[in-house]
């Protein structure tokens, strides 16, 4: 102790090394979580803007409308270019700006260490470049809207040809990527070698709490899926910029004008590359999100979960089934029969693990005492949403009733429950619960509950009419979306759903209020574990000191060991002998 | 011919194969239902049966029942007859069985930004070659009008006209990005892809005249890219061919393909 004190006196650190150019996984977390949050509301603003769009097309967006230029909403108006970039750059900041750098980046760096006992990451500085990455490609994206024909606007999945003959935007799309995916592997490598190898004595791998377990997974799969989509970035950099053509076949004519390449690749090409990443990175933006709700379930019911084992083998089987299922995505580019059914019997087996992590967690409220805190509430509406999205899933991965439901509203809805009413909710959650930890205070309960009520309300108001519109087989990615007759007789639900979403960014201020007011006004907490936890992040001082712990902890039993029979308190944190 | 109309729900639906295609969503969905809905009671009997109150606690031990255990097995078992029962019949009967070319009508269907170029054969039933070199504003196919194979061809733009009860054949491809093919009412939909042709097949069942969608983001103009399915009765298809027959030019003597301006990637805009 008092060598760790001089140690720490002989480096007085300014505050820029503090609290900018930390390599302290803490502060990492926060810098991730804050620009994390920060990017979700950014892109959050993108759709509420293309909600108006949708709502009300061809009308000019009342009040902030005149501030756009006339390349992109004249008189207000917004053009389908304008509208399509908004789309394309809301997918990509929602997932790799968003989503995955605050389940991963900020819960995952705040959390896995302190969950593990260990004093920080493996690679501090690693840490720091991982994070400085993603800034960089943060701002780079940003940066794309500025660029003579607007940011990319061939959706995130970026699909050539189109993406190839796209405006300048793309171009910076793609290096925003390269750099998004070297922060992700650089994360990815430093949570593997942490969990390995800096457990505090005593935790053997199946007493590590299950969201250490979920960032585990979630590593190896962020190592392995993410190299080929640099791969395939630097090949669409190259068509671009080097008059390659690994996605561009032979004979293409843009506006009746035959394109000057030598053609001879295949589009097809890259949609493999880019869903062999990308549906590994649905569990990327899950996995993380499953752990957060079982810590905060777990902590809250006061009992055990029901089966702790069968978890960990579901979400280790979860991450190698990732791997092959990537084709359901492609049902519709005429692949064979025997190709599409591997992938659509792929597609049924990885839904059986997903029911499994939810049944377990259902179960685990039997024979509980639930205490409603503001992060259970989250917690818990996670699971029927959750399931919503999981559900929603089977008819696009049989091939058959994918060929109505392919690329319509369905399939938005779909991803949604899943990424937004689920993940989302479950990082809410997160926030809400280990606040205090952070802070060493709580944030303020009212205005959570608030929060919490409008947030379900409008988010299922936004995502349930989204099934209605895919079953009358509405397009996706309609910058106009009442052309159709059949897309007609279901418009008014986009008035409805365009309500919901602004209802939604509403109360999202409520939040941010709540999360800034409570840093000054919130009430203090008294004890290092406010919520009579038993994982080792609660055995830290509040808040978390450089080095995390005062002394060594050791861990003497499971992660959950909520009333055990004959103990005093119903409760028994892993750090009491 | 009867009018459809479109409201909430599956779109009406007029193949063949289509009624097989909703059963399976049907099947589905009520399976999803019924799922949801048990899970949902459970949850909420759960929540209400052990809130926090005085003088009840948590109980430590689970009460393992077997009833979970064989749900699962019983949701997987489900899962094997939706795929085994359900998808891989009717997705292989429709994948692996085209209808006979001589029985059916053949066209293709060739989509650019933002149109739906349509190809019919002709009387000789043989498609014209087409070269991308002789693509011009008039000749969007690049048909080549030295192949006397290409002088009987209709060309038409985003009108699609074919027989009911009489199986079509599509042979859908593109001229320049990736687009969606995509027949609500037909219940066909098929990634046009450049470089690629790629059947799919359909028969009506009613005439009347129905929207093409385009289903794959293909540039500013995707959501315009409305294409008509006319469905005629035989002899209405028969002399909407002849009219299209008699409008064909004589074949003029092909003109040296100007060199025009080549695209190069990220030049457009």
């Amino acid at each position: 102790m008092s060598h760790h004190d001089h140690h720490e006196a002989a480096h007085e650190l300014s505050w820029i090394q503090k609290y900018v150019f930390s390599v302290d996984h803490k502060v990492i977390g926060i810098q991730y979580t804050i620009t994390a949050l920060i990017f979700l509301f950014f892109g959050f603003c993108l759709m509420m803007m293309m909600r108006w769009q949708l709502a009300f097309p061809g009308e000019p967006l009342p009040v902030i409308g005149n501030l756009f230029s006339d390349s992109t909403m004249p008189g207000g108006v917004m053009l389908p270019d304008f509208y399509n970039s908004l789309g394309a750059m809301h997918g990509t900041i929602m997932v790799f700006l968003g989503v995955v750098p605050l389940s991963v980046g900020g819960f995952g760096n705040y959390l896995v260490p302190l969950q593990i006992g260990a004093p920080d990451m493996a690679f501090p500085k690693l840490n720091a470049a991982s994070y400085w990455s993603y800034f960089i490609g943060g701002v780079t994206m940003l940066s794309s809207f500025f660029v003579p024909g607007g940011a990319a606007n061939s959706g995130w999945t970026s699909y050539p040809p189109l993406a190839d003959i796209a405006t300048t935007g793309q171009t910076i799309w793609l290096f925003g990527m390269v750099a998004l995916i070297t922060s992700s592997l650089l994360g990815s490598v430093n949570f593997i070698v942490t969990v390995v190898q800096l457990r505090a004595k005593g935790l053997s791998f199946f007493r590590m709490p299950f969201f250490v377990w979920a960032q585990f997974v979630t590593s190896f799969l962020l190592l392995l899926a993410f190299p080929p989509l640099e791969a395939a970035g630097v090949m669409q950099l190259m068509d671009r910029l080097a008059g390659t053509s690994f996605f561009l076949p032979t004979g293409l004519a843009i506006s009746g004008t035959p394109m000057a390449v030598s053609g001879g690749g295949s589009p097809i090409l890259w949609q493999h590359l880019f869903w062999f990443l990308a549906h590994p990175e649905v569990y990327v933006l899950i996995l993380p999100a499953f752990g957060l709700v079982t810590e905060i379930i777990v902590t809250n019911v006061r009992r055990p979960l029901y089966s702790y084992r069968t978890m960990i083998y579901s979400v280790i089987f979860l991450g190698f089934t990732s791997f092959i299922v990537w084709a359901h995505h492609m049902f519709m580019t005429g692949m064979g029969t025997t190709i599409s059914n591997f992938f659509q019997t792929t597609t049924m087996i990885i839904s059986i693990p997903s029911v499994i992590l939810l049944t377990v967690l259902l179960l685990t409220l039997w024979g509980g005492s639930i205490r409603y805190t503001v992060p259970m509430y989250f917690a818990l509406a996670f699971l029927p949403m959750f399931a919503i999205g999981g559900l929603t899933g089977l008819p696009l991965g049989l091939t058959a009733s994918d060929i109505h439901l392919h690329d319509t509203y369905y399939v938005i809805g779909h991803f949604h429950y899943v990424v937004a009413p689920g993940t989302l909710f479950a990082l809410f959650g997160g926030i809400y619960h280990w606040y205090p930890k952070v802070t060493g205070r709580m944030m303020n309960r009212a205005l959570g509950k608030i929060h919490f009520w409008i947030s379900f309300i409008a988010i299922n108001g936004i995502f349930m009419p989204m099934f209605i519109q895919g079953i009358a087989g509405v397009s996706r990615r309609l910058a106009i979306p009442n052309i159709y007759e059949h897309a007609q007789a279901v418009q008014g639900t986009n008035v409805f759903m365009s309500c919901s979403a602004w209802l939604l960014g509403i109360a999202q201020f409520i939040f941010i209020y709540n999360f800034f007011m409570s840093l000054k006004t919130g009430e203090k907490v008294t004890s290092d574990n406010p919520w009579d936890a038993t994982t080792l992040e609660w055995l830290a001082p509040t808040p978390p000191p450089h080095g995390n712990f005062s002394k060594e902890p050791h861990v003497y039993r499971g992660p959950y060991e909520y009333s055990v029979p004959g103990e005093k308190q119903d409760f028994s944190p892993q750090f009491v002998a | 011919m009867e009018p459809i109309t479109y409201g909430w729900g599956l779109p009406p639906n007029l193949s063949v194969h289509g009624p097989a295609i909703d059963h399976l969503i049907i099947v589905i969905h009520w399976f999803m239902a019924a799922l949801f809905v048990g899970w949902g009671a459970f949850f909420i009997y759960c929540l209400i049966r052990f809130r926090k109150r005085p003088g009840h606690s948590a109980v430590y031990e689970s009460t393992h029942s077997k009833l979970p255990k064989l749900l699962e097995v019983g949701v997987a078992l489900f899962e094997v007859f939706l795929l085994v029962g359900l998808s891989y019949p009717i997705w292989s009967k429709y994948k692996n069985q085209p209808p006979a070319e001589d029985q059916a009508v053949s066209v293709r269907v060739v989509a650019q930004q933002f149109a739906w170029n349509i190809h019919y054969p002709g009387q000789d039933g043989k498609f014209g070659k087409s070269d991308p070199k002789m693509i011009s504003g008039g000749n969007p196919l690049g048909l080549d009008l030295n192949d006397p194979a290409a002088r009987d061809d209709i060309v038409t733009i985003n009108q699609l006209h074919v027989p009911v009860h009489k199986p079509v054949i599509v042979h859908i491809s593109s001229s320049d990005v990736i687009h969606g093919f995509n027949i609500p009412v037909m219940r066909v939909k098929q990634d046009a892809i450049p470089g690629m042709s790629i059947p799919v097949w359909f028969e009506a069942t009613q005439t009347g005249q129905f929207d093409i969608a385009c289903a794959q983001l293909c540039g500013n103009g995707h959501s315009m890219m409305r294409g008509y399915l006319t469905v005629d009765t035989p002899e209405a298809f028969n002399a909407w061919v002849a009219d299209q027959e008699q409008q064909l030019q004589p074949p003029p003597i092909a003109p040296a393909p100007a060199a025009p301006a080549p695209v190069t990637p990220g030049s457009e805009g």
